[in-house]
């Protein structure tokens, strides 16, 4: 039997919203009963989208939002991370591994190189002045050979 | 408590605790660099055994104390990472450049430190 489940979730585009974002998203996949690697995986993935946001779509404005949606269906999560922020010029670039716009503030560079990595699907899609859309899955392998 | 720091001979041993992301990146970057002010602190040994999270921004932390400790003639050694920040470290490249070891024992046996 499939477990279906959405949630969507508003939160203030401040700091310490990106470790309750990692909770809320490893409460949401509980159900799907994913290894300790998965969930570290999609915790870490959404804690990469989520700072993104944060950090460069709203430069750490608390008034602004990011949203993240989730569904759970047939064994596999899907992700969402929005902001309507600065959003991203070119996005082939910002993909590149190490390449930051923000380098003097210690950023790596590595956000969508460890997202890219640690989901089975990632999507980038961005307005520059509208914002930027994350979207991400993962298929949890506890799950996988139920369906097969 | 994001870091417990303990100074040996001309080095420090960090034990990073606790969740390492963007919110708490300032904070543990300024406790490393504090401990680091002292002049004979030359080799960083960063023990993660104790660390529940890290992403990128931790990347971040821990290749800019490495910078430091080049630039001084010193050595890091990463211990003690977990499977998820081990990927981490791989997909960025730091252990290229970072020595990682088993545990704090080996890392100070390799930088000579006799305890």
């Amino acid at each position: 039997m499939s477990v279906n489940n959405k949630f969507s979730l508003t939160f203030s585009a401040q700091s310490s919203n990106e470790s309750f974002a990692r909770m809320v998203i490893a409460s949401f996949v509980a159900t799907l009963d994913p290894t300790m690697e998965e969930l570290e995986d999609i915790k870490t993935a959404v804690s990469e989208a989520v700072t993104n946001s944060i950090i460069h779509g709203y430069n750490c404005d608390p008034s602004k939002q990011v949203v993240m949606n989730g569904i759970i269906e047939n064994g596999k999560v899907m992700i969402e991370i929005i902001d309507q922020g600065a959003g991203i010029e070119d996005t082939e670039l910002a993909r590149t591994p190490l390449f930051t716009t923000k380098p003097d503030e210690e950023r790596s560079g590595m956000g969508f190189t460890i997202m890219e990595n640690f989901m089975d699907q990632f999507e980038v899609t961005s307005t520059l002045g509208g914002g930027t859309t994350i979207t991400m899955m993962k298929r949890i392998a506890s799950k996988k050979a139920l369906y097969n | 408590m994001l870091a417990n720091i303990e100074h040996f001979q001309n080095g420090i041993i960090v034990r990073l605790k606790g969740e390492l992301d963007h919110h708490n990146a300032d904070k543990v970057r300024s406790l490393i660099e504090q401990a680091m002010m002292k002049e004979q602190v030359k080799h960083v040994v960063m023990d993660l055994q104790q660390l529940v999270f890290m992403d990128s921004s931790g990347i971040g932390v821990i290749l800019g104390r490495y910078k430091q400790v080049k630039a001084r003639g010193g050595r890091m050694i990463i211990c003690h990472a977990n499977r998820t920040v081990n990927r981490l470290l791989e997909i960025s490249g730091l252990f290229k450049i970072i020595e990682s070891c088993d545990d704090e024992h080996h890392a100070l046996s390799s930088l000579e430190v006799v305890s």
